[in-house]
């Protein structure tokens, strides 16, 4: 029986892995935020607004993360998977 | 009006963060992938300049002792230094990559301003024991951007860069003003924040 394409799947797999770890850096820090707000809910200060200063409702460090992983799979990792998968083409 | 010590912390772990992010996607597709659009080769050592412009009013406006002054006046000068040498290299305007021992210069300078300028002993509260732990990350960790110096193309050495900044965000956000490390806190650090 003839595979003529089986010599191709490592380099495959190798752009499949790089594009599937791009696109998972973003959802696992924002996973990362949320599950630290759960397990610190204190830290959360949107959760009980009432009496806090200006600060403490801006600067909270897991909505940061959520927010870094947010930004992140936005402005970075989507025109980042596209240009990936445009140079994999061309490499093809 | 001024935020406590630890937001100031906790905002520039946010940045240092999505530098580590940038930095490990780099690693992950390569250069010549990230750099296909402009406003990318920019981003991360303009972050990296930025952080480096804010820590001047940070100086300015939170320390309040002389060697805390000098520390983050360092950080300020070798932050923008090695920003703005990457922000010169990748766009064309530096050639030599001998610029890039800015960064291991950087990291070896704020490694040393971090143990300098911590008076307290490492478990005498969770600020004294970080800044203990993050000089010696910083010095111990300045040997990767050096080899990166050598070779700048090696993905173990990006990815090892990632790492070290990843590690040093998650130790920045763990920073409290006034809070135990392991169960220590001394009698005289003051009283807990929540």
């Amino acid at each position: 029986m003839e595979t003529p394409f089986v010599h191709q799947l490592p380099a495959d797999a190798v752009r499949a892995k790089r594009a599937r770890a791009i696109s998972l850096i973003g959802p696992t820090t924002v996973a990362l935020g949320a599950i630290w707000g759960i397990l610190q809910p204190y830290r959360v200060t949107l959760l009980h607004p009432r009496g806090q200063g200006v600060w403490w409702l801006l600067i909270e460090p897991p909505l940061l993360v959520a927010v870094a992983g947010l930004i992140f799979a936005l402005v970075v990792a989507k025109p980042l998977l596209s240009d990936l998968e445009e140079h994999d083409a061309a490499a093809r | 009006m001024l935020p406590h010590a630890e937001m100031v912390h906790w905002g520039f772990a946010a940045g240092i963060l999505l530098v580590g992010l940038c930095l490990l996607a780099e690693a992950i597709v390569g250069q010549e992938v990230w750099r296909m659009r402009p406003w990318r080769r920019y981003l991360w050592p303009g972050i990296a300049f930025g952080m480096g412009v804010l820590l001047w009013p940070v100086m300015a406006f939170f320390t309040n002792s002389s060697i805390h002054m000098y520390a983050h006046g360092s950080w300020a000068e070798v932050l923008m230094l090695a920003g703005g040498a990457e922000l010169g290299l990748v766009h064309g305007r530096l050639r030599s990559r001998w610029w890039r021992l800015t960064w291991p210069l950087a990291f070896a300078v704020t490694g040393i301003a971090f143990i300098v300028h911590e008076q307290n002993p490492w478990f005498f509260a969770r600020s004294a024991f970080l800044h203990h732990l993050l000089g010696w990350t910083f010095v111990i960790a300045a040997v990767v951007p050096l080899l990166l110096a050598w070779r700048p193309r090696s993905a173990v050495l990006q990815g090892a860069f990632a790492a070290v900044v990843l590690l040093v965000s998650v130790q920045l956000l763990a920073d409290r003003d006034v809070a135990p490390v392991f169960g220590h806190l001394s009698p005289i650090a003051g009283a807990q924040h929540r």
